[in-house]
């Protein structure tokens, strides 16, 4: 298990390579201006003269080989850096930089990042937590009304977009009910609030509510599905029988028997959904106003800031090869008959 | 086998019939019969005739709906098991009576160690702790002939042959001493060796620990080897019960001479072709109102088709269920 994740591990440098070299060129190609929104009383040279500071002066591979070292040498040396608090080197090296913000693209992403993990990391762990007790149940009562209702609404939870179910839940909790009404929920998540004491943390949970339940139906309407058919698979094969014949109780055959077989595919589903939780929500953030880290994606298309979107992007890819990898060594962990060596 | 001590199951008159999309299906009728302690009860018939839902309807290991018990009494050790509650009935299955299914492969969770499975019986009806389970276990694992049983127990069931699964499904099923051992075509998905080594295994148990067995199988080879008595059943019926000798020696039902005929035998000359019985086996929508052999007997007359043969004594401790006669050659009167 071990060789293999290393294997595993060795095989991603290659393939990241590959996927950042494809962005970095499929982002060149794309006919963008960085000076394009700049006043348009700025002369021609000047304009010029910004290209070359922001590096574009220089042919492609040397752009992209400082990328590759900006990225995966100095920001994990700065990132060192600030965790032990020590110099390494003179301690001033190139940081990939945001064109229109000026301000290093890691420090952007990590100030992103934890509206992101509250609001749409919260949404798919609520999401999982109600999507497997609904799944066991269904699939254990087939056909009984428990499952039709969960059937129906798991069916209108993924095919409704979320950002229709957004705006009407906006609609409804946000401007039809009154605003001193208990069941008034804010529309737009407010990223400064803090929470220091018993009533901003019942604010917070407000202005979650709305964000989580919307993305929440979505990831628990998906997984419910799976849990339930992997629960079916699993509820006619014959060791079923045979833990029934032992005289287990239903709770231990139905909770221990056939759950620990059905969660391995699961399991599998639920951590390759995992970067989603970062990149797929961009519509729920732009909805609700989160500015996590989807939000910081659109705002660097619209400002045409490559190095911005480039970045992100090659994250994204980052967490997906990383999350297919613990999704493997998951099925490993899980299933016995696996062996990967 | 002791004559005349009171039987350890009674069965009588079962009924069990599921409820399908396209109608009902009785698949087991009236089914009567008894298991002395300590006996062998070879059960034969061909697929579908019944047997497994008879021996799961036994113990409620059928799923309801579709399946329902219609009527019937089951008496183990005196006490009737189609009455008992949920729980009652779970502490009798896998501690009084102990089950063992046809296909070792998939019968076993692949998730959890072998250990585990034999032990889970162990901790919930004898109440032992982990240690006390785990011991036991390992001497169950010897005692059904797997060698280094101790750390054998860590072993998943993907590790184990075929063979060596069927006897951890026998070390499960035995393990907590039950009166009556159920094994439902053991030996069907094993390759010859291998039934034979389950067989010796069986009969050598069965000296040790003394339960009382039901064998279910197709074979009337395997039958004739191992049992005290046998239960012919068609249709969801049965239609001839005998000592083992009494039957080979004197089989009456057509059903079952059609049964033994497609034996092969050792003392037969080689060319001879195996013989088969011809049509299908019946599909039983409803109560049968004749005879369900009657389309594939020879025998068949105009009475098979007017009613149902009950089971009638030709002799003591042998019960058939035909009107035809074998004796007189001529149809039975009353
Ligand atoms: N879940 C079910 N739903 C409907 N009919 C069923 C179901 N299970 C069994 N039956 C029917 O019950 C009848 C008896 O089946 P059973 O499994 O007892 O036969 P069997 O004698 O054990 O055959 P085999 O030798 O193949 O195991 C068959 O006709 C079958 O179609
Ligand atoms: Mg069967």
């Amino acid at each position: 298990m071990l060789n293999y994740t290393i294997r595993r591990l060795l095989f991603t440098i290659p393939t990241l390579l590959f996927i950042s070299l494809i962005i970095f060129l499929l982002l060149d190609l794309a006919p963008s201006d960085p000076t394009g929104n700049l006043p348009l009383s700025i002369p021609a040279e000047v304009r010029e003269q910004i290209r070359q500071s922001l590096g574009l002066g220089e042919p492609i591979h040397i752009r992209y080989y400082k990328w590759l070292v900006q990225f995966f040498i100095n920001e994990p040396l700065n990132i060192i850096e600030q965790m032990f608090d020590i110099t390494i080197g003179d301690g001033d090296r190139l940081r990939v930089t945001s064109w229109s913000t000026r301000s290093p693209v890691v420090d952007l992403v990590l100030e992103r990042m934890p509206q992101t993990l509250w609001v749409v990391g919260m949404s798919y762990v609520v999401g999982v937590l109600i999507a497997i007790p609904i799944g066991v149940y269904s699939a254990y009562r087939q056909y009984s009304w428990f499952d039709q209702t969960g059937t129906f609404i798991s069916m209108v939870g993924f095919s409704v977009p979320t950002f229709f179910t957004g705006v009407l839940l906006i609609v409804i909790f946000s401007t039809i009910v009154p605003t001193d009404s208990f069941f008034w929920l804010p529309s737009i998540y407010d990223t400064t609030h803090k929470v220091t004491d018993l009533a901003s943390f019942g604010f917070q949970i407000r202005q979650m509510i709305m964000p989580v339940f919307v993305l929440g139906l979505f990831n628990a309407a998906q997984i419910s599905r799976y849990m339930r058919a992997s629960m079916l698979d699993n509820l006619g094969l014959d060791y079923v029988r045979t833990a029934r014949a032992k005289g287990l109780t239903e709770n231990v055959v139905l909770l221990v028997h056939v759950l620990r077989n059905s969660l391995i595919p699961v399991v599998t589903v639920i951590a390759l959904g995992i970067p989603q939780v970062f990149g797929g929500a961009i519509i729920t953030e732009q909805v609700f106003k989160v500015n996590g880290l989807g939000h910081l994606l659109i705002g660097g298309i619209e400002a045409a800031d490559i190095p911005l979107v480039q970045t992100l992007t090659f994250i994204f890819a980052v967490l997906i090869v990383f999350f297919n990898l613990i999704a493997d060594i998951l099925y490993g962990i899980l299933d016995p008959r696996i062996r990967y060596d | 086998m002791p004559d005349g001590a009171a039987p350890i199951l009674e069965v009588s008159d079962l009924k069990t019939v599921f409820t399908t999309r396209g109608g009902e299906v009785h698949a087991v009728n009236a089914v009567s019969f008894e298991l002395a302690p300590g006996e062998l009860l070879g059960v034969v018939g061909e697929s579908g005739s019944g047997k497994s839902v008879t021996m799961m309807s036994l113990i409620g290991l059928l799923p309801m709906p579709p399946a329902e018990i219609r009527g019937g009494q089951v008496l183990f050790d005196g006490v009737d098991i189609l009455k008992m509650t949920d729980d009652e009935l779970r502490d009798v299955r896998g501690s009084r009576i102990g089950f063992v299914f046809q296909d070792p492969m998939t019968s076993l969770n692949p998730v959890f160690t072998v250990g585990f499975q034999i032990m889970e019986p162990l901790r919930k009806h004898m109440g032992m702790n982990k240690k006390q389970a785990r011991a036991r276990a390992a001497e169950l694992l010897e005692l059904v002939g797997i060698p280094e049983a101790d750390a054998r127990l860590r072993d998943f069931p993907h590790q184990f042959s075929g063979g060596m699964r069927q006897r951890v499904m026998i070390a499960i099923a035995l393990s907590c001493d039950p009166k009556v051992l159920i094994a439902d075509e053991p030996t069907t998905a094993l390759d010859v060796t291998i039934q034979a080594q389950i067989l010796e295994l069986v009969k050598e148990l069965r000296l040790k620990l003394g339960m009382a067995i039901i064998w279910i199988t197709h074979d009337l080879g395997v039958i004739a080897g191992i049992a005290d008595r046998v239960m012919v059943m068609y249709g969801g019926q049965v239609v001839e019960q005998a000592k083992v000798k009494d039957l080979f020696a004197d089989p009456q039902h057509p059903y079952t001479r059609a049964l033994l005929e497609t034996l092969p035998s050792v003392t037969g000359k080689r060319s001879e072709r195996l013989k088969t019985i011809e049509g299908q086996p019946p599909a039983i929508p409803e109560q049968p109102t004749s005879c369900s052999f009657r389309e594939r007997c020879s025998l068949a007359f105009d009475r098979c088709a007017r009613e149902n043969p009950a089971l009638y004594q030709p002799q003591k401790g042998h019960d058939v269920a035909c009107f035809w006669d074998v004796k007189t050659g001529g149809p039975r009167d009353g």
